[in-house]
């Protein structure tokens, strides 16, 4: 491999300041050695044209920052590597959610149902001197659970949170939710249970899978999900 | 341009770990908070903290604070104030508990505790034998943490303010604190946020180097903003270097790798750190393994094509132990360096992570100063906590696991302090200046206008240049000079900085030029205390400094057992005592002794 390439990119762009409807861009960049990322290569993009806007952070794929639709899929940019993407690059902003500019889109939807199930533990036992205990396989159940980053990228791949936002709580939450139902800590089962017994917040969730397909953190959505409804199932009969 | 007013009783700068543990006290306490963050919460630097947090809670091996308070002073190199070293050891057990209680999925023992495991520097006895003191959720205890605080925020029903940057620092004729103004980043609009209390949180400026661990975002906002409002700040020459971010990619691999069992290599595959610190080997304090590291470099036993790097090896540690204790350290590697610890050794070389220094501050989380003879003078209305805060527990070494721990012991003990305070009455709402937000529009003015200007990615991108060469691991008294005068012309170009991009709507040009304003006061303060320093101390170490009986690494502590202030009006140095006297009287200060681990 040459030390250096050029790459092409066709890159949704909106400026609501001076835009009157968002466009495609075609743009390429030459990429140093050390460019490995889709993200480097972003932020070499944004040194030449400083317009170009786009979350990020940590560039290593634990604050959840910079999810974006990569060739069509959900991903971060900070996780994927630029000798796998294929050209032109197209980038758009998360479906689903509305676009602020660029590929930054409001998340104030995927918030609301993210803390629309109390996510955080509830137990009204006075607290212990010292920690709680937890066996070791009880922690275990946590596994897969609590490595959430709350990107969005699973909710904005899902049809049915792209149909009813406001009503389905989504694969992020959900997971969130049975993170806490499988917390042997947690003392509000029930009330979790019953937050969630409805047509819409649980159910419209169809085991598609797509959230699972894009996890960055290879976390299944769909697996807690399905744990949620067999705690609904049992506690009915 | 009009700029909004909002009053409340305290306003947070930073939601991370820091600022989420201090806002929970006011929260909890029913003040009228308002938390301001550049970034959503769970977002901010504290989520990439992978080893633990320390506490001696004794969980697998016999521990007291004691022993934690010695090995801080000693990994402080003695620049540490020990009533503060002492009140945080001694706080550990108490946050770490807590945190657990609000839910924090720590791993456990097969008792059914808290995990702990063995770091560097961290040790029995007085720096016998290492100890398990790092209480960790796999290599993602910083995630697991700050997911918790964030959640335990929710249900204390804080009020944030997510995707705004603070500006400037509010204050009056007297030198007090009325707050700051802060731009809210998708409409780009300023608001004064008017308080009677202001907390600063927002972590550290690891991004003035070019190789660093940390985030993009970490671009010392709260330390710039206190710098241009005439408040010192203290320490900043010391940096951390961690031993081990991966070699070109420059991202973290915890110690928790050498914790758990892992080994540094050179090129013949010598373990090397044998012949650095006989004793504690590859769990030596950070400083003194990044130096070793940096040393085989230099001598030719690097590795790799161009021997720029050193290997760590997990390969003798079994696959499940590497997937239950490192799942995010095999990730990492996989992605950032193409391998499978698993299978082959990781190539690392030491990158800058943590800044020592900050924002002056007592044990309780208020801002200090000198004024009228006497060198911590609380400034009214005024604290701050975390990185972006010197309390000093860290001084010239930062041990790994007290980062946390300091977040949640200084977050919590700044909230206490300003809940107090403002329960009894003390905290004021005072009146705003005229001209408070002046500052704040004139910055923004100038960025609209600016032509024939400076790029701010070639601005900073030199500034980072600068940094690396010539306050980097081992540090030259000519390098230095030529430091100082190279990141003043820095310093003259990022006043002309100019950006393309005019939208009023997200405009992260205008963000990082801002940033940029911050970065600037930080390198500054790094490169001239540093030159300033005439000995080695901890992460501070001369060519010219001399390693004998009078000055035991090179350290001089008849001259240098102090505490550098650095202001940013006049690029002007001054100094105060380092407090060598524990909180309690009847605890026996930690005395003065050679460093070796």
């Amino acid at each position: 491999m040459s030390s250096k390439r050029t790459v092409q990119f066709k890159i949704y762009r909106y400026d609501p300041d001076k835009d009157d409807k968002p466009y495609m861009q075609d743009i390429s960049v030459e990429l140093e050695e050390s460019d490995k990322k889709l993200l480097d290569a972003l932020v070499r993009l944004k040194a030449k044209d400083d317009t170009l806007s786009f979350r990020r952070s940590c560039r290593e794929g634990v604050c959840g920052s910079d999810a974006m639709n990569i060739n069509g899929k959900n991903g971060l940019a900070c996780l994927t590597s630029m000798d796998e993407v294929v050209q032109p690059i197209v980038l758009r902003p998360l479906p689903g959610l509305p676009v602020i500019r660029d590929v930054i889109v409001d998340m104030t939807q995927f918030f609301k149902q993210y803390h629309s199930i109390k996510p955080y533990l509830i137990n009204n036992d006075p607290p212990p001197e010292r920690e709680r205990l937890q066996s070791p396989e009880d922690r275990e159940e946590l596994n897969g659970l609590y490595e959430c980053i709350l990107c969005a990228c699973c909710s904005t791949s899902c049809p049915s949170f792209w149909w009813n936002p406001d009503k389905f709580v989504g694969p992020a939450g959900l997971l969130a939710a049975y993170r806490f139902l499988a917390d042997t800590r947690d003392q509000a089962t029930s009330e979790r249970l019953d937050n969630l017994d409805d047509p819409y917040r649980l159910f419209r969730c169809h085991s598609i899978m797509n959230c699972v397909d894009v996890c960055p953190k290879s976390l299944n959505p769909t697996k807690a999900i399905g744990k949620i409804k067999d705690m609904m199932v049992r506690r009915a009969v | 341009m009009k700029v909004a007013k909002r009053t409340f009783d305290a306003v947070i700068v930073g939601a991370g770990g820091a600022g989420l543990r201090a806002a929970l006290q006011l929260s909890e306490a029913g003040m009228k908070t308002a938390v301001l963050t550049k970034v959503f919460p769970t977002r901010s630097h504290t989520v990439a903290a992978q080893g633990g947090v320390a506490a001696s809670l004794g969980n697998s091996t016999e521990d007291n604070w004691h022993w934690h308070m010695y090995d801080t002073v000693k990994g402080s190199d003695w620049l540490g104030d020990q009533d503060a070293i002492e009140f945080m050891v001694k706080k550990a057990n108490e946050v770490v508990v807590e945190l657990e209680h609000y839910g924090m999925p720590f791993d456990r023992t097969d008792n059914g505790k808290i995990y702990q495991r063995p770091f560097g520097g961290h040790s029995q006895n007085y720096g016998q034998t290492p100890v398990s003191r790092s209480c960790a959720a796999a290599d993602r205890t910083g995630h697991a943490m700050l997911h918790a605080l964030y959640q335990r925020n929710v249900r204390a029903n804080t009020q944030f303010f997510v995707e705004w940057m603070a500006m400037d620092l509010i204050r009056n004729a007297d030198g007090d604190v009325l707050g700051v103004t802060a731009m809210e980043m998708e409409t780009g609009e300023v608001s004064i946020f008017h308080a009677k209390a202001t907390i600063f949180a927002t972590g550290g400026a690891g991004r003035i180097y070019y190789s660093s661990t940390n985030a993009f975002i970490n671009t010392g906002d709260g330390v710039g903003m206190a710098a241009r409002a005439g408040i010192p700040l203290e320490d900043m020459e010391f940096w951390q270097f961690h031993p081990t971010g991966v070699a070109g990619a420059g991202v973290l691999i915890t110690e928790g790798v050498r914790g758990e069992g892992g080994i540094l290599r050179n090129s013949s595959g010598e373990r090397f750190m044998e012949r650095y610190a006989p004793n504690l080997k590859d769990l030596a304090s950070r400083d003194v393994v990044s130096r070793a590291m940096t040393t085989e470099i230099n001598e030719g036993r690097g590795c790799g094509s161009a021997k720029d790097h050193v290997l760590l090896d997990i390969t003798h540690l079994s696959p499940e132990t590497i997937n239950k204790r490192l799942p995010g350290i095999r990730e990492i590697s996989i992605q950032f360096a193409g391998i499978d610890p698993i299978k082959a050794p990781i190539p690392v070389v030491p990158t800058c992570h943590y800044q020592m220094g900050g924002i002056p501050t007592n044990y309780k989380g208020q801002v200090v100063v000198p004024k009228d003879g006497n060198s911590n003078v609380p400034i009214v209305g005024f604290y701050a906590a975390g990185e972006c805060a010197c309390a000093s527990v860290h001084g010239a070494n930062r041990l790994g696991t007290n980062s946390l721990l300091d977040l949640l012991v200084f977050g919590k003990a700044a909230g206490e302090t300003v809940v107090s305070d403002f329960q009894s009455g003390q905290l004021k709402l005072q009146p705003l200046p005229e001209d408070a937000a002046d500052v704040s529009l004139a910055r923004i003015a100038r960025l609209e206008s600016q032509t024939g200007g400076e790029d701010v990615h070639e601005v900073r991108l030199e500034m980072q240049r600068v940094m690396q060469k010539h306050a980097g691991v081992f540090r030259f008294a000519d390098v230095l000079k030529e430091g100082v005068t190279k990141i003043m012309e820095v310093a003259e170009r990022a006043k002309r900085t100019q950006i393309k991009d005019k939208s009023r709507v997200w405009n992260t040009a205008r963000t990082e030029a801002l940033e940029l304003d911050n970065l600037i006061e930080v390198a500054k303060a790094t490169m001239v205390s540093a030159e300033a320093r005439k000995e080695s101390r901890g992460a501070h170490v001369r060519d010219d400094a001399i390693d004998c009986a009078e000055t035991p690494n090179g350290r001089d502590d008849v001259n240098w057992l102090k505490h550098t202030l650095w202001y940013s009006q006049g690029n002007r140095l001054d100094y105060k005592p380092v407090n060598l006297q524990p909180m309690s009287a009847d605890v026996e200060p930690i005395a003065l002794a050679k460093r070796t681990y």
